[in-house]
Order: C-alpha cells, then structure tokens, then sequence
C-alpha cells in the first residue's frame, strides 16, 4: 500500500524538492552579492516578458524536451542514460551529413531527411552501450559516460579533417543551403503582420518535439512494448519469467532513447546554427537528466520541466548580460535540481510518508493504533 | 626518437598521470567501499579552484592546499549524505557534484576576481615548485642514469611524490590492516559487516572522505603545480579518465599505478605528434588519441580482454531493516 496519495507523489514531493533548490539559489545569489529578487524579475522579463524572449525559452526548450525525454524513457526500464550528449552530438553529425551531400528541393523533405539522420545516428551511438550492458553486462552509466567522450573526439577529428571547407580555421562544417532554413515562430509572426525579432530561435522543431512527447506516452502507456519496457523497469526477474525478453528490452529501450536524444541535432543543427558546430549541444544532454527527474519520467512533466529550464536558460543568459551574474548560475541551479529532486529525493519524501501516515492513523483511530513513536 | 626525447616523454606523463592517479585512488577507496563515484571530476575541479584561491590570498600553497581538500569534502560529504544517510541514487549524486562544481566555482571566481572565471596568475611560493632532489644536479652528467634521475626522477612538485607513495599506502591500508579488510568487505557484502558489529554507515562516509581528500590532492596539483592558477573547467574530463583507469585497474592499487601511466603516456602523445610519427611512422590524429583511453575502457568493461568485476554492493544503498 502507498503512504501517500497520488497527488503528493506527483506534485507535492517535486515542488518542495524544487523550493529547496530556489531557496539554496537564492542564497547563492546573495552571497555573491546580488539582490535574488531583483535578479528573478530580470530573469522573468528577459525569457518571458517578449516576443524574442519566449522565441528564445521555447527554443531551448526544445533541446530538453528531447533529451528529458531520452533520459525518462530510458528510466522506465530503469536504465540510466547519461549519454544523451554524446548521442546529440552524433545527432547533429546524421543532420549534417543528411543536408550537406544531397541537394534536397525543399526545407520540409530536408527536414524529414534530417529527423531521420539524427535519429539513426543517435541510435546508433545508444546501440554499442546498450548492446554491452545487456550481453556483456557492462555498467551502461560508464559506457555511455565513455561514449560521450569518444563522440566529442570524433567529432573535433571529422570537422578538422573531412567537413571543414578548404581554408578555413574554425572548426565547424560548410553552411546549408538557405532554402533548407527552417521556418521559425518569428519568421511566421512577421509574416502574420506581428512585429517580432529577426532572431533564429524557436522553429517547428519545437512541434517535433511535442509530437515526439506523445508518441513517448502513447508506447509507455498504450502499447505492449510500452508495457514491456515499465514491466522490465520495475522487476527484471519478474519480466522474465513473464517471456519479457531483457536483451532486447535494454536494446530496443535505448535505441528509442538515443534516437530522442539524437533528435535535438535537428533543432541546434538545422535550426538554430545551420552549420555544424563543434559545441552545438551545450551540456542539453546532461539537462536532460534535471528535467527527466524532475518530471518524474512522464512527458507531461518532461514537457513542463524542460519549459522550466528553457526559462531558466534565456533568463540566465539575459542576467549575464545585464548583471555581474555569469551565466554558470544556472549550471548551479541546475545542479540543485538534480541534486534535490533525484540524489536527496529520500530527504522530502521521509518526513513527508511519516506526515501523511500519522494523518491516517489520526483520522481512522482503532484498536491498532500504535503509541506515537516515530517511525524507525 | 633519442634518449632525450623519451625522457622528456615519460617525464610528461608522469605529469599527466599525477591528477589521474591521486583521483583514481580516490575512487578506489568510494568504489571498494560499495559507493559509486562519479563526482570525482567534480570534486577534482572544486579543489582545483580553491587551492588557488587561497593559494593567492594568503600567498602559501600549503595553506592553499588545504583550502582545496575542505573544499573537495564538503562535496564529498554530500555524496555521503545523499547516497548513504538517504539512499539515494549515487549516480545522480554523482551527477549533481559535478554540475555544482562546475557552476560554483566560476561562480565564486567571478565575485572573488572579477577575471571571468578564473584565479590571477600564481607565482613564487603560491605555487607547488618542482623539488630538486639531493645529487641530482651532481648525477646530471653521468650518462644515461644522469638524465633519467635529474629529469624524470627528479624535479617534480611535492603532491607527484605523495601521488606515487600513495599508492603501497593504499595497497597496505586496504589488504594489511582491519579497517581495509572491513572497507573491502563493505563493498562485497555489507549486511555481513553489519552482522558482525561494525557499522556500514561509518565505514562508507569513511571511504567517502578519504575520496575527497586524495580528489582534494589531485585537483591542487591542476591548478598550483601543473600550471599556475585556475581556469574555467580546467579538470577537463580527468575525473573521468580516472574512472576509465579505475576500471582498467579492476579495482587495484598497483594496476592503478599502471593504468593512469598508461593514460598520461597517451595524453603526453597527444602534445608530441611528432614523436608518434617519427616511431610508427603514420600521422595519428590527436583527438583520436585522446579518445583512446575511453575506447580502451568500453573494450576493458565489454569483457574481450580481461573483465573487470566490480564489487558486489557497489552502487546499492545499504538498508538494515528487514
């Protein structure tokens, strides 16, 4: 039997997890010497407050939904997938190769060539990691820690030797082509007769994005595979006995998993630098953590949480440049995130069980009822 | 490729392996004692950039030192609290110490310096200056003992020596003596060393510390001895190339020892392609060498060439009821 309602597990246990790390934040800020609230209000004007500032959370947004989600599926089959960089990187690298070597007539088929070459790359990044742990039983956190690694490797040697143009110095792949541009909400608004910014921010990726959030739900929820993979996650034996196959429930599990997190090559890639760049992914791989825990692996909570953090991303950019705040403020809040909602989940959820126990026992009082010792 | 060059060679690696060999040992003791340590990048980093701080503020790396190992555990000490006091997952604590470490000590740099990011430039006695050892400028002439004991032997940092001599210190706490017999078998069979009356949660905050004191170590060589001063995410990836040699060295003193030369020879390649090319005679890529420790490490966990088996609590938080 669960000690607590439902409602306390899925809204009451993240929030108070998620004040503790604001809290802390905002210690954080006033140690250094800024005012916390002050720094909110710039934070909230600077990534909601505008056209250019939603562009520009939504565009980032993006990113997490796709590697939230890597993160969260992967989860279910209580896999931890802390690849998500690499395989996003190996993403950017489907995209580029898909857009640079054929001349696609048009931006939507270019698109489409481009999901896929992401996907597949970032597969088949996850492939070699999860291939290991289910037949070899390698640890898939160090491989994929590795994995990340040989990616950025691979990457620097491929953009200095094959894909950098003739001539140039920076490391990074030739441009698309300018048809293969991708609409963005500012292009589409201007078209509307909107005034908005000129910037390259949110585009229709962010609708690949959602679209993929409820693809996420409906196999977890209403296919058998979906069911398999929770099933696997939450009893290994008992999926087994049951004629769940945990070879290709790790493999299949993590092929969708970096399949997602590849996608976010699209959206950085095509989207935003139209280029291939050296540093495209940002640490969005390791975000994707933060936003999974915090979400409690479900895409609603993926798609809410990655919003968050796309928020916390433009306004944190914003405080660095209009304040002495540098922008690793937000690797910190960031860090307390994850800390509070994954690592010390124990510490909320403790004295919140016994809370809600004492609760119970108060209101339904019976000859059972034990003397009021504390728990343990 | 001449006697000079390979001493200048294995001279570099012994720099490269310092970091790697101090943090891989720490990982030792976390990882012996059945807690995951992932953070020891983290950690690494955070001491990296207190050891300099105080290092320029008070003008001694001594001093400096230990402001970099309270540092590295107090982060050490919220890995204990996080993954054995609440049970949590030590993977994302992990996680968690990293990203801190990362974003805080820009953070404090920032407001401390006002440089971007990083520590003003150490110098004189804010540093750990190479120490030169008795008779190695009378021996330097002899030939070939001369330069290998005036070169390589010689004229490295104090934290070098205690990274080398705390690896039989290792061997010997944890194999010749009771509390290495209970920390091992913390990490193999915790409820046994329960049963027998010894306390698991002691022993792993134990291992835990001792991890941030020797990350504590490693991060100060970074920034007081290996070059002078910190800069932005200067640890660059060495917390988890220990993690690939911890692996590599299955979980050994010795091997370690071998294991982080073996990664500092490919990080001092990775600065002389000239020397690869002059011995194999092909132009190896530098990032494709600087991958190769992590290839290594997934062909070591894969199992073809010797698999290494991890301790069997490792990663399981310890509960005593039931």
């Amino acid at each position: 039997m669960d000690v607590m309602p439902k409602w306390a597990e899925v809204v009451l246990v993240p929030l108070i997890s998620l004040l503790l790390a604001a809290i802390i934040s905002a210690l954080v800020i006033l140690a250094i010497g800024e005012d916390p609230v002050a720094a909110t209000k710039l934070m909230v004007e600077g990534a909601v407050g505008s056209v250019r500032g939603w562009g520009y959370t939504l565009y980032y947004a993006t990113n997490f939904i796709f590697t939230g989600l890597a993160v969260a599926v992967a989860f279910h089959a209580r896999l931890f997938n802390i690849g998500g960089e690499g395989q996003a990187m190996l993403g950017g690298l489907g995209v580029a190769l898909a857009l640079l070597f054929i001349p696609w007539p048009h931006w939507t088929i270019g698109l489409i060539a481009a999901s896929l070459g992401a996907a597949v790359f970032g597969a088949a990044w996850a492939f070699i990691p999860a291939y290991l742990q289910a037949k070899r039983g390698s640890h898939i956190v160090i491989t994929t820690i590795m994995f990340n690694f040989i990616a950025s490797a691979l990457l620097i040697y491929l953009l200095n030797e094959f894909l950098k143009p003739v001539g140039q110095a920076d490391p990074s792949s030739a441009r698309f082509a300018p048809h293969l541009d991708l609409p963005t909400l500012n292009s589409v608004l201007t078209g509307m007769g909107i005034k908005a910014s000129k910037d390259d921010s949110v585009n229709v990726t962010f609708l690949i994005a959602l679209a993929s959030a409820v693809a996420v739900w409906v196999l977890m929820w209403r296919t058998r595979l979906g069911y398999e993979i929770r099933a696997f996650g939450h009893s290994e034996s008992a999926a087994k006995y049951a004629g769940i196959n945990p070879v290709r429930i790790t493999v299949i599990t993590m092929l969708i998993s970096g399949g997602l997190a590849g996608l976010m090559g699209v959206n950085t890639v095509m989207g935003e630098s139209e280029k291939l760049l050296l540093n495209s992914t940002e640490g969005a791989g390791f975000i994707g953590i933060a936003v999974a825990l915090m979400g409690r692996s479900h895409p609603v909570g993926v798609v809410i949480a990655a919003i968050l953090f796309g928020f916390l991303y433009q306004g944190g950019a914003e405080l660095a440049l209009w304040t002495s705040i540098p922008r690793e403020l937000i690797v910190v809040i960031q860090a307390l995130v994850i800390l509070f909602t994954g690592a010390l989940d124990n510490m909320v959820r403790m004295p919140l069980e016994r809370m809600f126990l004492a609760a119970r026992l108060r209101r339904a009082p019976g000859p059972e009822r034990k003397p009021a010792e504390p728990a343990k | 490729m001449d006697y000079t060059t390979l001493i200048q060679l294995l001279d570099s690696t012994v720099r490269f392996a310092t970091p790697l060999l101090l943090a891989c040992l720490a990982g030792l003791f976390s990882e012996r004692a059945g807690i995951f340590d992932i953070g020891l990048e983290g950690k690494m980093l955070a001491a990296a950039f207190f050891t300099a701080a105080v290092a320029y503020l008070t003008g001694s790396a001594w001093v400096g030192l230990l402001g970099g190992i309270a540092a590295s555990l107090v982060l050490a000490a919220i890995h204990g609290v996080a993954s054995i006091t609440f049970r949590g997952n030590q993977l994302i604590s992990g996680v968690a110490i990293n990203l801190l470490a990362a974003g805080m000590t820009v953070l404090v740099a920032q407001n401390w310096f006002r440089q971007g990011g990083r520590t003003p430039g150490l110098t004189g006695n804010a540093r750990f200056e190479g120490i030169t050892l008795p008779g190695a400028e009378a021996l330097a002439d002899v030939p070939f003992i001369g330069p290998l004991y005036a070169e390589l032997i010689s004229g490295h940092s104090i934290l070098v020596y205690i990274a080398f001599l705390a690896v039989p210190m290792t061997w010997w706490v944890l194999f010749r003596t009771r509390f290495g017999l209970r920390l091992r078998a913390v990490g193999e069979n915790p409820a046994a060393v329960d049963t027998a009356g010894v306390s698991v949660i002691g022993l792993r905050y134990a291992a835990v510390l001792i991890a941030g004191v020797l990350c504590g170590l490693a991060g100060a060589y970074l920034s007081t001895a290996l070059q002078a001063g910190f800069v932005k995410d200067m640890s660059a990836g060495r917390g988890f190339i220990a993690l690939a040699a911890l692996i590599f060295a299955k979980w050994r003193p010795w091997y370690a020892l071998w294991a982080t030369l073996l990664f500092g020879l490919f990080g001092a390649l990775e600065t002389r392609p000239d020397v690869i090319q002059a011995v194999i005679g092909l132009k190896v890529p530098g990032p494709l060498l600087g991958g190769l420790p992590y290839v290594m490490t997934v062909v070591i966990l894969a199992g073809f060439v010797g698999k290494a088996i991890p301790p069997r609590a490792g990663g399981e938080p310890y509960v005593k009821e039931r």
